[in-house]
């Protein structure tokens, strides 16, 4: 009711944004989602061979139709890299990919120069515009309507802005593959759900956007499908996703049974006064979206999809597995923060799963020798100082932990993008079939990918956290609330399994540090392992390494400025750099509310003293980690591949990630299948079930041999057989002609008498 | 379109023609057919285009018809629309009365829509006897129209009968290896259900019964017309009891619930493809509109009594898990498709006895996804089938490389099998799900964890059929669609979308029909349990 009150009074003019460029929002999705139409109908209109009329008889035509998909051939380098041959559409294809993403991109710089005209954060109401009824059952009444806010702004920047770059990155990356058309339909399907998630007005259109990037992801990290491992990668993300999913519809229904409502304006009015502050309803609802979160945003315990979804092509990785999807829970939680703030558990249930989280994936990534890997797990553990932050009830820390982190991981990937493209392409030039994303094959890459080198320290240092690149303030940033939340907050006073707030805040805030350090160290290995040193890559292959072309380069130096000054978004009073707050400002409309809630009305203002010594906490501990992996690292005694000796003792169970995924398989995947094989399926049905029946209707069991008639024992069985044995005569056009005139006349004969 | 609907006077005529048509199809295609020798292979030598074609234009013909009633349907009634009564066996009270409300018609609209593509699916399936298949094919069309649209009890029974005997010759002639064991098991599971039903039905007519005058005697007569039973049947609550004991048994069997479900895998399996279409898209969805139309608002006392309510919920959430984790482990894709629907079709038991308004029009909107849905499943195996002579999930792997649109048409539709939001499936399950929550959260919840295990089956199948290495050699020959089988498959696709992004116009049709079913057995169940309490 309310969001049609909204989006009534945004069409009658009353809202600043109606008549802008805003009005055109539906386009940002709808562009995207042509490329994809285009793409696709390139991609399969190519591969596709009509085939005869009458399929049976043409089997045994062998040779006549030679195999219509030529596409992925090759493989066998480990990597993720295939070149094969140019698809005839690649020009084409490469034009209306990156185009659709670039107008919409532009369309939303236009937006938001709109939204600043309208006041910026001044602007309190949402920008709501509906466009049809999609699910309208009695008292749901849901809304096919885009939300346009503050939050949703920021992420639709975000996404349309390194989903543009790397669009472009991608056309240099995958420009020999045989499935270049099908490539960009899936990332341009991919932005379509994603700016609906981000744009949707309710909880399930939000859905509707989860789960289409599912989708998508699904598709892309199984691009390269007819290697197995790819496509066993694909179905993990899109099933241990479901197991999220799952937990986000419970938390709908709860949602709806209590509040009526599923649109975000809705709820958010509902809330407070439906919900007791810290009740257990409400707690039960953010637990299960909570869950939601952790199977999108690939935390404890559902990560485990992340890390083998690096199947998928280099680019997807940047895209959806670093900048856009995986933050998608984040968002969430930002979205629902009137929701978590009323539910101080559930938000600390958030804060400790994050913070274990970024610790957790930090230690693997200390001992991953696959470069894609490394970053993977350094994703995982970064997603985790998000949820820290929307958890503690910082949210503009959060999304600004998510911005950054979109600006240097999207680089840190397509660099290693540049390097697996560079080190694929020696490779291929000698014949060699070796693993071209292991670390211990690279080494000295400074030499000859000079760019890449200098762009992926600017990123190295901003995820590690040194000032000033953007990482460092927008850690800094979850880190010093998380600690002033510790004192006088609603989470302070609020209790976690029997354990007070405030000692779980500050646990949390030394976990957050200690992944901190870990970041850093595991950083500057990878760093040291692929572009310092003497190069591991082989003599002969030496000669072919180069720097990729500027399509995949240009992309690279843009996100590098980013991750420089991208702090500056949001600067804290304490550095006299420029515009305080900026971020914060922009974000107070969405989650002002919420924040104000978890910190009892008061704006928390740490001592001059205590901020200093927070900061200087976290830079010390930065350059520490980066210098002691300087110190002990040695790439010179680093050996390829190959030759490397089998680790052993606990670096073993690191470079085995715990051995997480072989429990998961054995506490859970194998119990349910081989149980619902032997136990259900031949147990139950097949042998009770089933056999009962065979009993009451011939009175022995029967082994149903195929192709023959039914052994006779009962009356009812020796009856209906013998139709089943007339079945066999021949004599079906009679009994056709039989049941026709049969019906005929019964309907007929005392109709017409 | 309103007005020339009513400038033809559609609404009059329009329910007995379409069930006429398909039985004067069936003659047409059996006139002047020449009995082909045994084994000789109909396609090839041509005898089958004449009852092919024949049958398909009898059927889109019928689906073209039947399309007036989108538009004439007054989607803001509650109440019979294109109603037709004439008297038929007036010493027995029996009429033929004929009548849709929103659930009959969108039923009777995906019947005639498959049923379309069912005869157009069998082209080159069907290679042998084609004339009496595309025969029986048209009568079941009429078996299955008549009893949506029956609104006398006797006319009921008397299509659900007509109905049952086209599908156990489709499956005992035309089906696989052990089309015999399979045909036989549906016959007697249903036969049995049905058999009861019959004596409910006369019990209640008798209930009914009152005096008329018949050629000028007065006699008395039952009456086993819909209505008048509705609002005059009066059984004592253990009578009650037993009477939807009685089409308890004839509908679960249908639908299939756990544990009456095993005829279901054997007859899809062995079913030639349109038959498992069919029996899948439209055959269970009888089962369930017998609840809807029957069951529930007959007795509403003994269905939604505590006990029964719980144990009916149970079975159905106990379905929706099992099929899917027995769907887990099949060889077979068909068989686990067949499971599949186990686990679907709970999810519309669980809708209707949940009685939220949500979570019946969730039912209805899962009944008409899992015909699109797995219709376009066991089509598209079928094609697969023709070309490679197995249905063994481990006969294939690397599909996708030789049978890219093939495999871009078996993706999409698994996604909507999986109920992924933005197609058909979603909008239904969800609708289930939340609804059902309002009254039993605990089934809800556990009902929604079958959002996994559905991902798993199919994805994992998909997995073994489309992608992993071409390692087998047989599978690098295998042609693509042809032109009919992409003409097939579009509709299909377009309906998947369509009820996905704007289902509407379709909710909206039959919401006044899933209001007034829930209201009267609400108040309904309330006035009987207020009796009981009060006689007590």
């Amino acid at each position: 009711m309310l969001l049609q009150q909204v989006a009534d009074a945004a069409q009658a003019g009353a809202h600043p944004l109606s008549g802008t460029a805003a009005r055109y929002v539906w386009l940002l999705p709808v562009l995207p989602l042509l490329g994809f139409v285009l793409n696709g109908l390139l991609s399969l209109t190519s591969a596709f061979k009509l085939g005869p009329a009458d399929p049976s008889a043409s089997h045994d035509d062998h040779g006549v139709h030679a195999p219509a998909g030529l596409e992925h051939g090759g493989g066998g380098h480990g990597d993720d890299h295939h070149v094969v041959a140019r698809h005839r559409h690649a020009g084409l294809a490469s034009l209306i990919g990156p185009g659709v993403l670039a107008a919409s991109f532009l369309l939303a710089l236009a937006i938001f120069a709109a939204m600043r005209g309208a006041g910026g954060g001044e602007m309190h109401a949402p920008f709501v515009q509906r466009y049809f009824s999609w699910m309208p059952v009695g008292d749901l009444q849901i809304d096919a309507a885009f939300h346009l806010d503050q939050l949703s702004m920021v992420m639709v920047l975000i996404i349309t802005g390194v989903g543009t770059l790397i669009h472009l990155f991608s056309i240099g990356y995958m420009q020999d593959d045989p499935g270049y058309p099908r490539y960009f339909a899936y990332l341009n399907l991919f932005v379509f759900f994603m700016l609906v998630l981000v744009l949707g007005a309710s909880y399930p259109l939000l859905f509707v956007g989860w789960e289409g990037v599912g989708l998508c992801s699904y598709l892309l990290i199984g691009f390269w499908f007819s290697e197995k491992a790819n496509a066993d990668a694909g179905k993990k993300a899109f099933i241990v996703n479901r197991i999220g999913d799952f937990g986000f519809l419970v938390a709908m229904f709860m949602l709806f049974a209590h509040t009526g409502k599923l649109d975000f304006i809705g709820v958010a009015s509902a809330a407070p006064t439906t919900f007791a502050f810290g009740g257990a309803v409400v707690t039960t609802i953010c637990l299960f979206m909570f869950l939601g979160c952790t199977g999108k945003s690939a935390q404890i315990p559902l990560y485990t999809w992340l890390p083998d979804a690096m199947a998928g092509p280099t680019p997807v990785s940047a895209l959806i597995h670093a900048a856009t999807m995986v933050t998608a829970g984040v968002y969430l939680i930002a979205r629902s923060n009137v929701l978590f703030s009323l539910a101080p558990a559930a938000q600390l249930t958030v804060v400790v799963v994050g913070a274990l989280t970024a610790v957790f994936a930090a230690t693997i990534g200390l001992k991953q020798w696959d470069i894609k890997k490394v970053l993977a797990y350094s994703t995982v553990s970064q997603l985790g100082y998000m949820f820290v932050g929307v958890g503690s009830g910082a949210y503009v820390a959060g999304v600004f932990h998510l911005m950054t982190h979109a600006f240097f991981k999207a680089l840190l990937f397509l660099g290693s993008g540049s390097v697996i493209y560079a080190m694929h392409a020696a490779y291929h030039h000698t014949g060699n079939h070796d693993d071209a994303q292991d670390m211990r094959n690279m080494g000295g890459l400074k030499k000859y990918l000079p760019v890449t080198w200098v762009l992926m320290w600017a990123a190295t240092l901003a995820i590690a956290g040194i000032p000033p690149f953007a990482g460092f303030f927008s850690k800094d940033e979850i880190l010093g609330s998380l600690f002033l939340r510790a004192h006088g907050s609603t989470l302070a006073e609020a209790h976690w399994l029997g354990i007070p707030g405030s000692a779980v805040i500050i646990v949390c805030y030394m976990l957050g540090l200690a992944a901190a350090f870990m970041t850093a160290v595991y950083m500057t290995r990878m760093m040291l392992y692929t572009f310092h040193g003497p190069n591991r890559t082989g003599e002969p292959e030496r000669g072919y390494l180069h720097e990729a072309p500027w399509i995949m380069t240009g992309p690279l130096v843009v996100l590098g400025v980013l991750s420089v000054f991208g702090g500056w978004l949001n600067l804290p009073s304490l550095l006299p750099l420029g515009p305080v707050g900026l971020l914060d400002h922009w974000l107070e409309p969405v989650v002002g509310e919420g924040t104000l809630r978890v910190t009892k009305g008061v704006v928390p203002e740490a001592a001059h003293s205590t901020e200093v010594a927070l900061i200087g906490a976290a830079v010390v501990i930065a350059v520490v980690g980066i210098a002691l992996a300087f110190a002990r690292l040695k790439p010179a005694r680093l050996v390829p591949k190959s030759q490397s000796p089998a680790e052993h003792g606990f670096e073993k169970v690191l470079a085995n990630k715990y051995y997480v995924d072989e429990a998961y398989d054995a506490a859970i995947v194998q119990p349910i299948v081989s149980g619902s094989r032997g136990l259900l399926w031949r147990g139950l049905d097949a042998g009770l079930i089933d056999g009962m029946t065979r009993l009451l209707v011939q009175g022995k069991d029967d082994d149903d041999a195929p192709g023959t008639t039914v052994p006779m024992g009962g009356l009812l069985s020796r009856s209906v057989g013998w139709i089943g044995s007339q079945l066999q005569s021949g004599q079906v056009g009679t009994y056709a002609w039989v049941l026709v005139v049969g019906v005929l006349f019964v309907l007929g004969a005392f109709t017409f008498r | 379109m309103r007005e020339f609907l009513l400038s033809v006077a559609y609404d009059r005529w329009i329910l007995p023609a379409l069930l006429a048509l398909p039985l004067l199809g069936a003659a047409l295609v059996l006139i002047g057919n020449r009995t082909s020798t045994e084994g000789d292979d109909e396609v090839a030598t041509g005898a089958a285009d004449r009852p092919r074609l024949v049958a398909t234009l009898v059927f889109a013909l019928e689906f073209v018809l039947s399309l007036g009633l989108w538009w004439s349907f007054d989607a803001g009634r509650s109440g019979w629309q294109q109603r037709f009564d004439m008297p038929w066996i007036p010493s027995w009270g029996i009429r033929f009365t004929l009548g849709l409300d929103g659930i009959a018609l969108m039923m009777v609209l995906l019947t005639t829509f498959i049923m379309v593509l069912a005869s157009f699916g069998s082209w080159t399936s069907v290679r042998q006897k084609a004339a009496p298949y595309y025969a029986l094919l048209l009568v079941l069309t009429t078996g299955m129209l008549g009893v949506f649209m029956s609104l006398d009890l006797f006319l009921f029974y008397m299509m659900w009968e007509i109905m049952l005997v086209p599908m156990y010759f489709i499956v005992g002639i035309w089906g696989g290896q052990r089309r015999i064991y399979a045909s036989l098991k549906f016959f007697i599971y249903t036969m049995v259900g049905s058999l009861l039903m019959l004596v409910a039905i006369v019990y209640l007519g008798l209930q009914a019964q009152h005096e008329v005058t018949l050629h000028g005697m007065r006699q008395v007569v039952p009456d086993f017309s819909y209505d008048t039973i509705m609002a005059t049947a009066r059984v004592t609550p253990h009578a009650a009891l037993w009477l939807f004991g009685a089409f308890f048994l004839a509908f679960a069997v249908k639908v299939p619930m756990f544990p009456f479900h095993t005829w279901l895998p054997d007859a899809h399996v062995e079913a030639p493809t349109a038959g498992s279409v069919v029996l899948a898209a439209i055959m269970l969805k009888l089962g369930t509109f017998g609840f809807l139309r029957l069951a529930v608002p007959l007795f509403p006392g003994a269905a939604m009594n505590p006990t029964v309510r719980t144990i009916i919920l149970t079975l159905a959430v106990i379905g929706i898990v099992y099929g899917a984790l027995v769907s887990l482990v099949q060889p077979d894709f068909k068989k686990l498709v067949a499971y599949s629907s186990v686990s679907h079709l709970g999810f519309v038991m669980l809708g209707i006895f949940a009685l939220t308004v949500q979570s019946v029009q969730g039912a209805l909107m899962v009944m008409i996804n899992h015909g699109l849905s797995t219709g376009a499943l066991f089509f598209l195996i079928g094609m697969i089938y023709e070309r490679r002579h197995t249905r063994l999930i481990a006969d294939y792997g690397g599909l996708a490389r030789v049978v890219p649109m093939f495999a871009a048409m078996l993706t999409f539709v698994t996604f909507s099998s999986i109920a992924v939001p933005g197609t058909n499936g979603f909008i239904g399950e969800f609708l289930v799900l939340l609804g059902a929550f309002r009254t039993y959260p605990v089934l809800a919840v556990i009902a929604a964890t079958s959002v996994i295990i559905t991902a798993a089956y199919l994805l994992w199948a998909i997995q073994r059929i489309l992608f992993n290495p071409l390692d087998k050699p047989v599978n690098e020959h295998v042609p693509d669609l042809n032109r009919r089988e992409l003409l097939l498959m579009a509709p299909l696709l377009a309906c998947i979308i369509w009820l996905g992004v704007y289902p509407a116009p379709v909710l909206r049709r039959m919401q006044p029909a899933a209001e007034q079913f829930v209201r009267i057995v609400e108040t309904r169940a309330a006035m009987a349990t207020a009796d009981a309490q009060g006689g007590r």
